[in-house]
């Protein structure tokens, strides 16, 4: 009943162009990184929008101006008689030991980001969030849950590891109307048959790896702030917790073959509520049954 | 070998070379060159052949980025191998990747090296160090001639097969297995290798001959610390060819031997490990991008200087900024590799290496600006490029500082801001300064002067150009769009069409380039010995314009107080 009501008022699915703040895609004409629903994207973007985008468009501007200087005062009309001078010491010294330190201050919170990134949480350990020039004021709790995306040519499984239950994510193609045959309200080339299912404000373990036998991908979803390599014969690791619900979208991130701009990956976080309901009817019956069990994706 | 020809022209009797243009003529002159100014002129002209392929390849690329969809590749594809309907789709999107490859391997081994190593190197290194040629003539020629070989090997490639039922290697200019390996298991990778390691040798070569030539026959009273800043960073450079490329070659044969003879380097169910080639691949590959860059550095010192009419500021400080450049630049090259899974121990130290080299980079920034400072400039053709080279590498390096940091190049790895940033150091940064030392050179080399209007028409057409097709890139990798893709989310569109038309604005500059060399030919303005003044002050400016095919038969001799 309550499924029914949501899927007749128009907008109120669970379709992610309305009522989902953060898109989880680009938005066309978008200059910027993607808005972020983990602290490790709250973290990236604090990182590059402040320190390091300042300090590059602060040097670049400075070049220019230092350029456009000279080029104004010292061309052949303003200034005939060049001078001698090859050195100054005072200066050679300010422009080595000023880039030195403008790159220890990056520095600092560059390596905390990283380790924050690389750091699964243990429920006590504090993560930096936006606050990147903290000692860590966001807790995260301990994964609740790990999944396994395995790299394939040319589509992801899923692996819900804790349950031994697999997935299988393909493309959707696109129709003749150029959006997805299904879903049509989602992006084209982003949207997948069967997302991998997720609850909200939970941990998750990721581990991505390849098929065996096959050749290297790269997981990443942008608004998670996740970005890791699919090996075949390793097994990587890494970690999100996301706060906001909505569909939040990626694509293969190393060059697998023909396909490789065609095999995205589609993240649905739901409710705790809406997860625990799922998962059980995945136990019991099989994906289409978990899925009946959410409202439906347009 | 005796040349009839010469024996019959001068009475048939034999003399020393040494004080007579005796050369050989016709085809066998260049066959059989041994001559450093002849060999580098036919690199340069080789990579200029090689640079408009390469750019056709892209022009393709951008071509079909322009929209989001597949407008183009699959109707190639079609029209090439004869396919059609959905198997032109599959062909067509590899044929993509197999352009993408093609692009970066043309302009790396084709364009840039053989313009600044093969071109520049050879004819101005000797000159500007008194040499009457190269120490070793005959691997000059060598080196020269297996470049065109190893050109046709990697063209080659592309029309046999590659992954099952298509043609052509399209795993990136980085190979990796097991993409490279069991990916694409028919002969073109095979090609693609051959033609990599022949490639390799000729460089090889060519630095053996470079490092002899500048330690062993510098003239009499030109110490090391008064070398030409050029020869300088020809001699690093040589010595990174020299280190890294074997490195390379050790890669590409156990992709062979995985391929060919049953190893198992690279195969995990073997015992092997795929990120083992990329540790390999990036410990060339990184000096490798410092091999393109260098000779660059060394032409926009003399450019620079020149058209400043003020000695470079900070000689010494330039060079050992370019030996630390070259140094540093061996042990950074897994911030190539920072999303494979590596611990944070090991991330941490590549991101702090790597910031490590912006100090010596600035070094040089700086210190070009500050030779232009209290100068008395003049804008001439050569010194638009260098000016326009300074500030756009600047802009390429400061990505390079966002990249190497691993937290945010957590985001940004295989996207297009990394295609972005090293766009804006190799097409805006090296290409400038090759243009830029053509434009200098040119009067020198061709004893005749281009049209100056039209030249700098090519740099504004040129330098408008690029800017529009890599400055939007940034925005295109911050907000997600992955490279090496032939086609993207509707979200991308409008950043991908202003980068196409940048392409096509581009491309007209190219063909006012290649016109610039149809109208100096056809005027045959002759040039001075020194066009451009008292700034020049290296040896090449005292020879004639072009200088005689056999100089410095008696040595110049470089007086105590010459400063660089």
């Amino acid at each position: 009943m309550g499924t029914l009501a949501l899927a007749l008022l128009p907008g109120a699915a669970l379709a992610q162009e309305a009522g989902q703040e953060v898109p989880g895609h680009s938005i066309p004409g978008e200059i910027g990184l993607q808005p972020s629903v983990t602290p490790i994207m709250d973290s990236i973007r604090a990182f590059h929008d402040g320190p390091l985008l300042i300090t590059i468009v602060a040097i670049v501007l400075l070049v220019l101006a230092l350029l456009i200087v000279v080029m104004v005062r010292f061309n052949a009309k303003s200034n005939p008689t060049p001078s001698k001078t090859t050195h100054n010491t005072l200066i050679e010294v300010v422009w080595t030991v000023v880039p030195i330190l403008i790159l220890v201050i990056i520095a600092i919170p560059s390596f905390s980001v990283l380790t924050d990134q690389l750091t699964v949480p243990d429920g006590e350990r504090k993560y930096l969030g936006s606050n990147i020039f903290s000692f860590g004021e966001v807790e995260v709790p301990a994964p609740e849950l790990t999944v396994k995306a395995i790299g394939q040519q040319w589509y992801w499984d899923y692996e819900y590891v804790d349950d031994g239950l697999m997935l299988t994510s393909y493309i959707l193609p696109t129709g003749d109307d150029g959006k997805p045959v299904g879903k049509p309200n989602q992006p084209r080339l982003l949207a997948v048959d069967y997302e991998l299912v997720v609850p909200v404000d939970t941990t998750v373990r990721l581990q991505v790896t390849a098929d065996p036998t096959g050749v290297i991908h790269a997981f990443a979803v942008p608004s998670f702030g996740v970005k890791i390599d699919a090996v075949p014969g390793k097994l990587n690791e890494t970690w999100f917790n996301a706060r906001k619900e909505g569909i939040y979208y990626g694509q293969c991130s190393e060059l697998c073959g023909k396909d490789h701009a065609f095999m995205p990956i589609a993240v649905r976080v739901v409710s705790k509520e809406q997860y625990a309901t799922w998962i059980e009817a995945f136990r019991e019956g099989d994906i289409d049954a978990a899925n009946a069990t959410l409202p439906p994706l347009t | 070998m005796a040349d009839t020809h010469a024996l019959q022209a001068h009475g048939g009797h034999a003399h020393a070379e040494a004080h007579e243009p005796g050369h050989i003529t016709g085809w066998r002159r260049y066959v059989y060159s041994t001559n450093h100014k002849d060999i580098g002129i036919m690199y340069l002209v080789f990579s200029i052949i090689a640079g408009v392929i390469g750019a056709l390849l892209s022009g393709a690329m951008r071509l079909e980025l322009m929209e989001p969809g597949i407008q183009y590749f699959h109707g190639l594809a079609a029209m090439v191998y004869g396919l059609d309907g959905d198997s032109a789709l599959d062909a067509g999107k590899h044929m993509y990747n197999v352009f993408t490859t093609a692009h970066a391997l043309i302009m790396v081994f084709f364009v840039v090296m053989p313009a600044t190593m093969g071109g520049f190197a050879n004819y101005f290194a000797p000159l500007m160090i008194g040499a009457p040629d190269t120490a070793f003539p005959r691997i000059n020629n060598i080196a020269f001639w297996l470049l065109p070989f190893a050109f046709a090997l990697l063209i080659l490639s592309l029309f046999f097969e590659g992954p099952a039922g298509a043609s052509g290697f399209g795993g990136g200019w980085t190979v990796y297995p097991p993409l490279s390996t069991s990916g694409h298991p028919g002969p073109a990778m095979d090609f693609a290798i051959l033609s990599l390691h022949i490639a390799g040798i000729s460089s090889i070569l060519g630095s053996i001959n470079l490092i002899t030539t500048i330690f062993n026959m510098r003239a009499p009273g030109m110490t090391l610390h008064k070398m030409p800043l050029f020869a300088w960073s020809v001699l690093v450079t040589a010595f990174l060819l020299l280190l890294s490329l074997p490195v390379l070659a050790g890669a590409i044969t156990m992709l062979l031997t995985d391929r060919n003879f049953g190893t198992k380097f690279f195969v995990p169910e073997g015992g092997g490990d795929p990120i083992l080639f990329q540790h390999l691949f990036w410990f060339f590959g990184h000096p490798e991008v410092y091999i393109m860059i260098l000779p660059g550095f060394g032409m926009i010192s003399h450019i620079i200087s020149t058209f400043s009419r003020k000695p470079i500021f900070g000689y010494l400080a330039m060079v050992y900024a370019m030996v630390a450049i070259g140094g540093v630049g061996f042990i950074v090259w897994a911030h190539h590799m920072y999303t494979v899974g590596m611990s944070l121990d090991v991330q941490r130290y590549f991101v702090a290496a790597t910031m490590v080299i912006a100090v010596p980079t600035g070094v040089k920034v700086f210190s070009w600006i500050a030779t232009m400072w209290g100068g008395s400039i003049t804008f001439r053709t050569p010194m638009l490029w260098a000016i326009g080279f300074i500030f756009l590498f600047t802009v390429g390096g400061v990505t390079g500082v966002v990249l190497a940091n691993a937290g945010a190049d957590r985001a940004l790895h295989d996207t297009y801001y990394v295609v972005a940033h090293f766009h804006y150091v190799l097409s805006l940064g090296a290409v400038f300064s090759i243009f830029a030392g053509w434009y200098y050179w040119y009067p020198k080399m061709f004893g005749i002067m281009y049209n100056e209007k039209l030249a700098n028409a090519h740099f504004w057409i040129t330098f408008v150009g690029v800017n529009l097709i890599f400055f939007p890139q940034h925005f295109l990798g911050l907000a997600g769009m992955p490279r090496r893709y032939i086609d993207y989310p509707d979200a991308y569109a409008l950043w991908n069409m202003v980068s196409s038309i940048g392409y096509y604005i581009t491309f007209v500059g190219l063909l006012v380039f290649l016109y610039t060399l149809f109208e100096a030919a056809r005027k045959k303005r002759p040039a001075a010995a020194n066009p451009w003044g008292e700034g020049a002050t290296t040896l090449e400016w005292t020879l004639s314009s072009p200088p005689p095919f056999h100089q410095f038969s008696t040595l110049p001799r470089i007086s105590s107080d010459a400063n660089h």
